[in-house]
Parts: C-alpha cells; sequence; structure tokens
C-alpha cells in the first residue's frame, strides 16, 4: 500500500453538491408512473371546470371573429391615425410568448442544460397554442378574411403575386415556419412517449391511437441513434428560427420612419423580451400544475429558481434595451424622437413631466406599468426567497405578462397616436369587441392547454428517466460495480 | 411452431445492457439490437454503431429550402409579375434573404424528421416485438437485448447461454 501512489478523490463540500433534477432518489418506473398517471387517473374536478370557463371564452373569440367577417373592422376602435392597435399588440404578445418555449427545448438543450427536461414539453405545447392564437390576429386583421391566402404565394388566375419586399411577407413566411417547425420538433419528442402511453393502455382505443402516433417506436437503440442526432439538428435550427422570428416581427416596425420604431436595437431588444414574456408564462403555468398534478419531485423547486434566473436576466436585457432606446432619443439630437420618448411615453403628472415642464404623455400610465413590470419586477429575482416561493414567483410571472401587453401596446399606440404634425394627431381607446377577442383568445389558449394535459404526457418521460441517476451505467445506481468495467 | 423471430434477454440496469451489447457484439452477431427506454451513453460505441447519417438529409433539406425561397422570390416578383415599388430593384438578395432563411430551416426541420423515420424504417405498426407482453416493459425500465434468428451466428442452444452467462435472468423466444 504504501509504495502504491494513492489517488484521493474527494467528494465535493456539501454545498457545492448539486440538487437532484429529480427528487426523492425515484426510480425509472416512478417516474413512468407519475407522469403517464397524469393522464390515465379519472379527469379532476378542476380540469373540468377550468375547461368549460376556456370553452366558453374560445366560443367568445370565434363569435368576436364571426362579427367582424360579417361587419368589417370598424367595430374595432380603429380611428386615424392609429390604424394598427389591438391586433398587432396580441399578435406581437402571444408569438413573443411563444418563444419561451423554443429557448427552453433547443437553446437550452444545446447549452445541455439538463434541468429542460422537465419542462420542455410543457413549454413547447405553449409555444405551438400561443401561435396559434398569435396567428390568428393577422389573418382576421385585413378585414376581408376570405382573402388570406392572397398572403401565401398560391399560384393564381390573375397571376398575382406576394411581394417581397415587404417585411410583413417576411412575417408570413417566418411565422408559419416558427409554427411547422414547432410541431415538428414538438412531435418528435413526443414519439418515444406516446410509446410508453401504448404499452400502458388499458383500452384497445388508447392504445390504437397512442400507438398509431407511435409510428411503432420500439426504443431499439440502433433507433435511438439516429433519433438523438436529428433532435440535436432541430434544436440547431429551431435556435436561429427563434432567434430570427421575433427580428422579423420587430422588423415590421423597425422598417418603417416613425420615431419610436425607426430603431436599430429593435431585433435583439425584440427577442430578449419575447423570451422574458415566455418564461413569465411557463412559469404562470407550471406552478399551478406541478401543485395540482403533484409533480412536485419532477418539477422541482431549483427547476423554478433556473427560470426565475432567466427571466431576471432577460427582463435586465430588455431594461437595458428600453434605457438605450432613451439615450438614443436623447443622442441623436432629432426632435421627433425627443418629442416621443418624452412626451408620448415619459411624463406622468407627477414627476417627469413637471420636473420636464411638460404636460402628461397621454398614455403615461401604460408606460410606467411597462417600467414596474418589466424593469422593477424581475429585479425581485436576485432574492433566493422571491424566487424559491411558490406563489410570489407566480404573482410576478402574471406582472411580467401584463408588463409585456403594456410594452407592445406603448410601442404600437403611443408612437402612432402623436407622431410628426400636430394636426395628424388622435387618442385610440379599443371597443368592447378588441376586448373580448383579446380575451377570447385566452380561451382558446387554455382550452388547447387543458386537452394537452389530460391526453398528451406533459413532461418528456423518457428524457427525464434519461437524467436521472438510475440512467447512469457509470453511476451506482444505474448498476455500476465498483471500479466499473471501463 | 414456427420459427421464432428471435430471443431476447431482459436486464435491469443500464450497466448490465452496456456490458451485455459489449458481449454481444465480441461473440460477432450482426442481426440484433439492443432496447431501452432511454438512450443510454456511450451504448453506440458498445454496439459498433457508426454516426447517424441523418445530417445529410437536413443538409440537402436546407440547400433546397435556401435554392426554393430565392428563384422562387425571384420569378415571382422579377419575372412573372415585376411591379415598381418605391423605385426598389425588382430582385434583391437582401430582401428576399428573410424568407429563404425561413425555408432552410423549414426543409432542413422536415429533413431532419422524416430522415430519421426513413433511416428507422418507421412509420410501422406491425412488429414481432410489439406483440410480446413482457416486451412492453421496455418503454418502463427494463432493457433487452434482442437476436433475431436470421442471424448467421444464431442458434437457440448457443445463443441462449451466451445470453444466460452475460447474466439475464430472464430469456424468451420472440414468435414471429
Amino acid at each position: 500500500m504504501s509504495d502504491q501512489a494513492v489517488i484521493n478523490v474527494k467528494a465535493p463540500p456539501v454545498e457545492l453538491e448539486r440538487v437532484p433534477l429529480v427528487s426523492n432518489q425515484r426510480g425509472l418506473g416512478w417516474v413512468t408512473d407519475r407522469i403517464a398517471g397524469v393522464i390515465e387517473g379519472e379527469t379532476p374536478a378542476w380540469w373540468k371546470i377550468s375547461f368549460a370557463i376556456s370553452g366558453t371564452m374560445m366560443t367568445v373569440c370565434f363569435v368576436m371573429i364571426l362579427y367582424l367577417m360579417s361587419t368589417g373592422v370598424g367595430i374595432w376602435g380603429l380611428q386615424h391615425p392609429v390604424m394598427w392597435g389591438y391586433a398587432i399588440i396580441n399578435f406581437v404578445w402571444w408569438i413573443g410568448i411563444g418563444h419561451a418555449g423554443t429557448l427552453i427545448s433547443a437553446i437550452l438543450f444545446l447549452l445541455r442544460q439538463k434541468w429542460r427536461t422537465s419542462i420542455n414539453r410543457a413549454a413547447e405545447a405553449m409555444t405551438i397554442f400561443a401561435v396559434m392564437c398569435a396567428g390568428i390576429f393577422p389573418l382576421i386583421h385585413i378585414g376581408r378574411i376570405w382573402f388570406g391566402w392572397w398572403l401565401f404565394p398560391i399560384p393564381n388566375s390573375y397571376s398575382i403575386w406576394p411581394q417581397f419586399r415587404s417585411p410583413l411577407m417576411w412575417d408570413v413566411f417566418a411565422v408559419s415556419t416558427y409554427f411547422t417547425v414547432s410541431v415538428l420538433f414538438w412531435y418528435m419528442g413526443l414519439i418515444p412517449d406516446l410509446a410508453v402511453m401504448r404499452d400502458r393502455a388499458k383500452t384497445k382505443i388508447r392504445k390504437f391511437s397512442y400507438g398509431f402516433f407511435a409510428l411503432g417506436w420500439t426504443g431499439s437503440n440502433r433507433h435511438w441513434s439516429n433519433y438523438e442526432k436529428a433532435y440535436l439538428i432541430l434544436a440547431g435550427l429551431s435556435t436561429p428560427l427563434v432567434l430570427s422570428v421575433h427580428s422579423i416581427v420587430s422588423l415590421d416596425f423597425s422598417v418603417s420612419q416613425l420615431p419610436g420604431w425607426h430603431t436599430t436595437i429593435f431585433p435583439p431588444y425584440f427577442v430578449a423580451g419575447a423570451v422574458y414574456s415566455g418564461f413569465g408564462m411557463v412559469l404562470t403555468l407550471l406552478i399551478p400544475l406541478r401543485r395540482m398534478l403533484h409533480l412536485e419531485d419532477i418539477i422541482t423547486v431549483r427547476h423554478v429558481e433556473l427560470m426565475c434566473k432567466v427571466t431576471l436576466g432577460v427582463g435586465s436585457i430588455v431594461g437595458y434595451a428600453y434605457a438605450m432606446e432613451f439615450f438614443i432619443a436623447w443622442y441623436s439630437g432629432n426632435p421627433y424622437e425627443r418629442f416621443l420618448f418624452l412626451r408620448n411615453r415619459a411624463a406622468d403628472p407627477f414627476i417627469i413631466g413637471p420636473l420636464f415642464h411638460v404636460p402628461p404623455a397621454p398614455y403615461w400610465w401604460g408606460f410606467w406599468t411597462m417600467v414596474i413590470c418589466n424593469v422593477v419586477v424581475p429585479q425581485f429575482f436576485w432574492f433566493k426567497k422571491w424566487r424559491t416561493r411558490m406563489l410570489r414567483v407566480f404573482v410576478l410571472s402574471i406582472l411580467v405578462n401584463v408588463g409585456m401587453w403594456f410594452e407592445r401596446f406603448v410601442i404600437v399606440i403611443t408612437s402612432l397616436h402623436r407622431e410628426f404634425i400636430p394636426s395628424n394627431w388622435g387618442y385610440y381607446a379599443p371597443t368592447w369587441v378588441d376586448i373580448l377577442q383579446f380575451l377570447g383568445t385566452f380561451g382558446l389558449f387554455f382550452t388547447f392547454f387543458l386537452l394537452f394535459i389530460r391526453y398528451v404526457p406533459l413532461i418528456a418521460i423518457a428524457e427525464v428517466k434519461g437524467v436521472t441517476p438510475q440512467a447512469d451505467p457509470h453511476h451506482p445506481l444505474g448498476g455500476a460495480k465498483l471500479g466499473g468495467h471501463h | 411452431m414456427p420459427a421464432p423471430y428471435a430471443i431476447m434477454a431482459e436486464f435491469e440496469t443500464p450497466a448490465d445492457i452496456l456490458q451485455a451489447a459489449e458481449r454481444v457484439r465480441e461473440n460477432g452477431y450482426r442481426h440484433w439490437d439492443v432496447f431501452t427506454p432511454f438512450p443510454i451513453h456511450g451504448m453506440d460505441s458498445a454496439m459498433g454503431i457508426k454516426n447517424s447519417i441523418v445530417g445529410w438529409f437536413s443538409f440537402i433539406g436546407g440547400c433546397t429550402g435556401y435554392t426554393t425561397g430565392m428563384l422562387m422570390i425571384f420569378f415571382m416578383n422579377d419575372v412573372s409579375y415585376p411591379i415598381v415599388i418605391g423605385g426598389k430593384p425588382m430582385f434583391s438578395p437582401f430582401g428576399a434573404f428573410p424568407p429563404s432563411y425561413e425555408l432552410t430551416i423549414l426543409f432542413g426541420a422536415f429533413g431532419a424528421l422524416l430522415g430519421m423515420l426513413f433511416l428507422n424504417r418507421l412509420p410501422r405498426l406491425h412488429h414481432p416485438l410489439l406483440k410480446n407482453g413482457r416486451f412492453a416493459k421496455v418503454s418502463y425500465d427494463r432493457f433487452f437485448v434482442v437476436i433475431e434468428s436470421s442471424d448467421p451466428k444464431y442458434s437457440e442452444k448457443e445463443t441462449r447461454r451466451l445470453l444466460e452467462t452475460i447474466g439475464s435472468k430472464h430469456i424468451e423466444l420472440v414468435e414471429e
């Protein structure tokens, strides 16, 4: 012993040990039973009640579309000079929410963040449904919905084609690609889990329907090899995609000449804001779900904490972008830019207005709601006490989305309502149809989301198994003998 | 009784199945596979599987997408229906880039998914293993080595003995 070199590997000190991704050392079977059990048991009462409410709201959404189709866009609050109102605000808001799902599923995958496995499935579903809600608005805002196909390059008897110099056409391609690729990515991740559901199915209908969509997956390692490579490629493709989508959405604004829109900071600023709002929505959805579906061992406090940290990070980028917009407006010396940022946005009746001797901006309340929710709120996540208390995180996550809705409101409305010529000024207010249309899309979103958590495994079973120590062939829990055979 | 499709051996831990895969490979079997609830790190090299070629499907898809986008926009805005807007050129690669970029990703993603399915010969809704009751545990917490009877080295006795010495606690024949 004395002449032998002793390799003394010390375990890391307790305070540096990582919190496990699945609590209480749950085994592979437990993970399967727990997640699959969510969609196998009796339909819980809260699900039925929520479904009834969201179904009603979804009906409202369709009734409002019907009203719009039968009457015209005059039923909305659009008035000169604000010809882009709720429709574009809601479109940008919903599509921004989707971005967190892709960030979690693609970017965190490329960055080898294993904690994503517990939340990526639900976040991707959120992406798909949010993009569906978003897609409604550009389609209906054209007024004559039956001409919606003009947006797509479909050969027609007039031989007229879409005009690709317009960023609105870029948007059509960005959003439809985003939706399609998100569905492909989501479905591909689902294949092994649908096989799990097929193998557990008790009834013939379930066995057939899960089996049909599982495509005959057997868990063969030769299949896994191709599957993992394809998954990596899809993650690699979704990453530039998600960055491009909100960049292109921001180009709808920034290629115009309007003060408040004509800014080079828009693409990164929009992407950061999108991820920020998306994480807000993921937290809003998952905090109640983990409790009601008893998934606390899989979506642990550590997961929530990590999401809060991402929210803090991107939220601070958003705050920086706001500051930079103001700085550039001042630094450019452009009087229209200065006018817009001070007199259309920041000048409140109490502090900023009196300080600069200007009358209050007509939408000062919108601007300051945005600042409080997007700049102040995320700063609470510096503190562990705020990241680990579920109720606090839940409330803050809702404020995040309120703030991000107001951000789009501020960008769209305050820039349009008072621009170059005072004779061209106006005031925008939504009508009840605008508001019900917006609330209706929540119905659409939650109806689909509730169906998702009832019929599809809402956590990636195979992936969660893969990050447990029981799945590691070099870990004692994975069956490795001391010393190992490698 | 007709000839069986394969012989199937069950294992309980990832370490066991990894070791089993190495042993089966060392013994020169060729028509065999390992079935696991999740991909096991190191299994590809244990089985001697080469790097997947699914990337080529995606690459070809992506190239097709970019070319499609550029040619489509050139044809539509410069050939078939040219119309002057703001004195801008009829076709500019810069304006055409964003849609082409999106189509690159779209076709690349289809290439990855369809390429994966093609390489795995999926969808396949009937498979001898899927009829086996015990095999259903593969999506739960069990690991299987399956050696097909079409393998040149397959012999019911020898193969079964090999799987026993590797340490499988449950071995059975799978019907065609």
